[in-house]
């Protein structure tokens, strides 16, 4: 599904390397853990393969389906089956948050040749999906993440990711500022979404989160690459004992 | 000697303008057209150096010839989904074939020219009278101007609530009509009215527009000004309300060499709100100007005013507003908000949000701003799939929601936001 080669990033603005030959391969239908120190690039990685500014390819390739990514414009990218739930979901005043979905889905079913969808059916998937995450109607009236809470922002991505059906998941900290009511809504709206194909990579600090979305890999970041991969028992891991000791055995 | 000298210029300046008008003399307004020339020698017309137009150069609206507009094209006409009494002005004047008859119900309509013929008319103690208190504390020259030299205008009296909207629609046949129109709205206790205002009068229009609205009495007023990018208009309202008015005006303004959209609303009676907006979207030779000046007069009343404008390619947008809370205009609330949003470095915005504030008991707010598209949230958007253009154009009509956010009525407001969309697809890119 996406193969990362040998990516190498570093800043626009300024002469600092970030990524430092990242490479990783996931399968279709499979799920991806990555974990690693704060700073360590997690972020990068995935704002690089949606396409973010800023960013400076240095080598490597990120390709989705044998097409290359890194050369595509972001929507593009969305089309072709990317989706990042962003660690900070961004908000944008005077958008609703129903038109921002509708305008997204349907500029996605049109890039894919696809027929939009007329505003009844639209509202009838929006509805159900939107119910099963908890979110109400007044959430979905009201310009896209303002004045939402930390946890209905992160809900609200999952809405978007179920909406947009996407084929390769990136979920950035989607737990983190979650209770724990939250990431149960949280974990059941992402595993709704597994199947079909569907790959994740689900990028977070915790062994809870894991709990709820079972990885079939664990991959440990620092400094710019990945470092250590393993199954579910690396997250236990690292739950454990911490970094320290994998970031040592690494060096 | 400098100040002598320019004070000469605009005495000159004044000559040769009047030198080349045709006065109408006047029936009943004769002694306001009077009393306006009067007013008008004293102050000459302005010189880029009085403080008024210092971001604003009258050199366009002072010459005694307007600038030729580009080639004519024919505008869309727009609230073609309401049911309403149209009246037609084209390059000034009336047009009675192409207007619906002047009949609506709970509403007097005339024309000035032939109202001035009438020995009785209830629109003489307000023609010019509102013109003239607004020259206090800032004179207003080519409203003056207007009152002493407008052919043409139309006098509407509400007495009631009026079914359907009242439209003054522009048109322009000639480019190089030089038109002046003085309106007169009076709206009588409790009465109602929406008026809209479309198109564009002329090469060059200078349009005036006295309201007075009586206790209880509501004006909704919607004035999208037309596309043209020739187009050198000058426009004041002056507003007069009494307790609980309701006076709600918003302006889209769409290219336009030089615009510069005036209100001077003045509150007299207690409770009364009046809410002052304005879109103005402009790419390259563009120049627009809102002037506002609110003055607090009564307690308890709320003023707001909200102007957005979009500016790329080297436009460049002014704002200069004022708030004056007199003193005993207490519990006064008054907001007032001015942004604009450069898509590119070449643009300017200059604004000027003034507070003069004599009563102790007020909330007044003003605020101004400039800024660029935020690119986070136009990553976020592309991200979702949303093409790169639609996103901005998605994110300039959010920047433009809370003035559009100001016409009351949904479906007027639905065809503005079409307007804009329009006008963001036309201009997309570079
Ligand atoms: N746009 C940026 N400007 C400056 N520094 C950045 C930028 N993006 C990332 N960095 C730096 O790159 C490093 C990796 O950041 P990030 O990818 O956010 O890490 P993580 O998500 O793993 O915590 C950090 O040192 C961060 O400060
Ligand atoms: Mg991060």
């Amino acid at each position: 599904m996406l193969e990362i080669k040998n990516l190498h990033v570093k800043l626009e603005e300024e002469d600092k390397v970030i990524l430092k030959g990242v490479d990783l391969s996931i399968a279709p239908g499979t799920v991806h853990a990555i974990m690693g120190p704060n700073g360590s690039g997690k972020s990068t990685l995935s704002y690089v393969l949606s396409g973010k500014g800023g960013y400076v390819v240095t080598d490597g390739s990120a390709t989705l389906e044998g097409v290359e990514l890194l050369e595509m414009e972001p929507e593009a990218r969305a089309a072709a089956g990317l989706f990042l739930a962003f660690q900070y979901p961004v908000e944008i005043p005077g958008v609703g948050n129903m038109t921002f979905l509708r305008t997204a889905v349907n500029a996605q079913r049109k890039a894919r040749g696809e027929e939009e969808l007329s505003a009844g059916a639209f509202l009838k998937v929006i509805r159900e999906k939107a119910k099963a995450l908890q979110i109400d109607a007044e959430m979905l009236k009201r310009p896209v993440n303002v004045g939402f809470s930390g946890g209905e922002k992160k809900r609200n991505e999952i809405l978007q990711m179920a909406m947009l059906e996407p084929k390769m998941c990136i979920l950035d900290e989607t737990d983190s500022g979650l209770d724990v009511d939250a990431m149960k809504l949280v974990s059941e709206g992402v595993n709704a979404l597994r199947g079909a194909g569907r790959s994740f990579l689900v990028i977070t600090h915790y062994q809870r989160l894991l709990d709820h979305i079972k990885p079939d890999f664990v991959h440990i970041m620092a400094d710019g690459r990945i470092i250590k991969t393993g199954g579910p028992e690396l997250a236990l891991e690292v739950e454990e004992n911490g970094y320290a000791d994998i970031v040592a055995e690494a060096v | 000697m400098a100040q002598l000298h320019a004070k000469q210029a605009k005495q000159d300046a004044l000559a040769a303008r009047l030198a080349g008008l045709d006065l109408p003399k006047g029936g009943w307004s004769a002694q306001a057209r009077g009393a306006a020339l009067a007013r008008l020698s004293d102050m000459g017309l302005p010189g880029k150096r009085d403080e008024y137009w210092r971001y604003t150069d009258p050199a366009a609206l002072n010459a005694v010839a307007p600038q030729p507009s580009d080639a004519l094209r024919a505008e869309t006409p727009i609230f073609t989904g309401k049911d309403k009494v149209r009246i037609v002005f084209v390059d000034g004047v009336f047009d009675a074939a192409a207007s619906d008859p002047l009949d609506l119900a709970q509403v007097e309509i005339t024309l000035l020219s032939q109202a001035d013929a009438q020995d009785v008319h209830w629109a003489k103690p307000l023609y010019g009278t509102l013109e003239a208190v607004g020259q206090t504390p800032v004179p207003r020259p080519f409203a003056a101007l207007n009152t002493a030299a407008a052919q043409e205008g139309l006098l509407i009296r509400v007495t009631g609530k009026a079914p359907r909207p009242l439209h003054i629609s522009y048109r322009q046949t000639s480019n190089t009509s030089d038109v002046m129109l003085h309106h007169c709205v009076k709206v009588e206790d409790g009465a109602a009215l929406t008026l809209l205002e479309t198109g564009i009068a002329g090469a060059r229009s200078n349009v005036v527009m006295e309201v007075q609205i009586a206790a209880n009495g509501t004006l909704h007023h919607i004035r999208p000004q037309g596309r043209a990018h020739g187009k050198h208009l000058l426009t004041h309202i002056f507003a007069r309300l009494a307790q609980n008015a309701l006076f709600k005006s918003f302006t889209l303004s769409m290219n336009g060499r030089l615009t510069r959209n005036e209100a001077v609303i003045e509150f007299t009676g207690h409770d009364a709100t009046a809410h002052i907006a304005g879109s103005a979207v402009g790419d390259g030779n563009f120049h627009h100007d809102d002037t506002v000046f609110v003055t607090h007069d009564a307690e308890r009343c709320e003023s707001r005013q909200v102007f957005k404008k979009v500016l790329k390619n080297g436009a460049v947008g002014v704002f200069q507003g004022k708030i004056l809370v007199k003193q005993g205009a207490q519990k006064t609330d008054g907001y007032q908000i001015s942004q604009a949003l450069m898509l590119d470095d070449d643009s300017q915005f200059l604004a000027k949000p003034e507070l003069e504030i004599y009563a102790d008991d007020v909330i007044c707010s003003h605020g101004s701003t400039s800024g660029a598209i935020d690119e986070n949230a136009l990553f976020y958007l592309q991200s979702r799939g949303v093409p790169k253009r639609a996103a901005q154009s998605l994110l300039v009509l959010a920047f433009l929601a809370e003035a559009i956010a100001e016409i009351d009525d949904e479906a007027l407001a639905e065809d503005v936001r079409a307007r804009m969309e329009d006008w963001l697809a036309r201009h997309e890119g570079k």
